[in-house]
């Protein structure tokens, strides 16, 4: 039977699309206006053409920053998608359990960034700090204002401590929307824990790790706040992430052209590398099936 | 109704302008052939006309990324070797 097109339905997008506009297009546009124009103040502009570009590409700033940020987004998406994975999979099905640990699962997400990162910025100190002290009585020389090892490992392990819920959440909800039916025929095959895993519970979470992928690979790769707050980028220049170069151009500098053609290479990294992940995950889903 | 905060300028005009000239476009295709003719090419999955024209966007401002990174020669040559590129990604992907 042939489907019936009706285009009428397109109208009901509008609202989405004004919205859209509002807060994404018509920003990003005026981002690309700044990027091949240079500005002393004033809003007054002077063209500059792609040198901003030419810059950005060849400075070893943004290199480093690239790199630093690349190596923080492999790092945390290696511990927190096991780890979330594991977790969920111990997490009780039914009972008074659920409820607990979805609680106590959800608790470090509702924590605003910057108080995160407070808490960690406390936290970590070798002065007053319950992870800086004890880590120090323990003998081992930590302190992440001075070591950039140490800024590293406390960064993510914040980050880890933040974030890793989310995974968990989002895989503990492809865990429960399992049948039990397929439990009972991998228990009548014989199937041993990692069979189970491998061959039922990880097909079956593969949608919601997806999910899991992208949200945490984008907001790694957009990190600020947190590590702003704990380190401010240093000692030296070891966690200054892109973003938080890019603040410092564009804020601390006000040097808004090199900021926005930073900005829009930035972007189109993000977007180049989502899609990537996004087409990977979901032709490994297509072949599963 | 005062636009100067955007600070534009006739090239990148120019440039939204032909953006949304390819969006406008890929909505007259779109009714005209509806179903956004999918099919698998050289990737070995499955795309439409939507994802091509996004391969084929992404892809140029990557090739002019390079260009600008790489060689001091004149930036058309780099929008050139984009317009080949999406005529392939529209015929081979």
């Amino acid at each position: 039977m042939d489907k019936t097109w009706n285009n009428k339905a397109w109208f009901m997008v509008l609202p989405v699309l004004v919205l859209v506009a509002f807060s994404a297009v018509i920003p990003l546009m005026t981002v690309v206006n700044y990027s091949v124009q240079d500005t002393f103040g004033n809003n007054e502009f002077f063209w500059a053409g792609t040198e901003w570009f030419k810059e950005t590409l060849t400075s070893d700033r943004f290199h480093q920053a690239l790199w630093r940020n690349l190596m923080f987004s492999a790092i945390i998406l290696a511990i927190e998608i096991p780890l979330g994975i594991a977790i969920a999979l111990t997490m009780p099905k039914k009972g008074i359990g659920v409820p607990v640990c979805l609680v106590l699962m959800a608790l470090p997400l509702l924590i605003p960034w910057n108080v995160v990162g407070t808490i960690w910025q406390v936290f970590g100190r070798v002065d007053i700090g319950l992870l800086g002290r004890s880590v120090t009585a323990l003998g081992i020389d930590y302190n992440y204002t001075q070591d950039p090892i140490d800024a590293w490992v406390t960064v993510i392990l914040m980050d880890v401590w933040h974030w890793t819920s989310l995974v968990v959440l989002l895989c503990y909800a492809g865990l429960v929307s399992i049948p039990d039916a397929y439990y009972q025929a991998a228990r009548i095959d014989g199937a041993s824990k990692w069979s189970v895993f491998r061959h039922i519970q990880l097909p079956k979470m593969q949608r919601v790790l997806l999910i899991a992928v992208l949200l945490r690979f984008m907001d790694s790769f957009m990190i600020y706040t947190e590590p702003f707050v704990v380190t401010g980028g240093g000692p030296g220049n070891s966690t200054t992430f892109l973003s938080i170069d890019l603040v410092k151009m564009a804020v601390g500098q006000f040097d808004l052209g090199p900021a926005a053609a930073m900005s829009i290479i930035y972007f189109l990294i993000i977007l180049l590398l989502s899609w990537v992940f996004y087409t990977v995950m979901t032709q490994a889903g297509e072949e599963r099936r | 109704m005062d636009l100067s905060w955007m600070a534009w300028t006739w090239p990148t005009a120019l440039f939204f302008i032909a953006i949304f000239t390819m969006i406008a476009g890929m909505g007259v295709w779109e009714y005209a052939v509806p179903g956004g003719s999918p099919r698998v090419g050289v990737l070995r999955f499955e795309t439409t006309r939507g994802d091509r024209l996004f391969i084929s966007l992404l892809g140029a401002a990557f090739i002019h990324l390079a260009w600008l990174g790489f060689t001091d020669m004149e930036l058309w040559w780099a929008t050139v070797i984009s317009v080949v590129y999406a005529v392939a990604v529209f015929r081979f992907v």
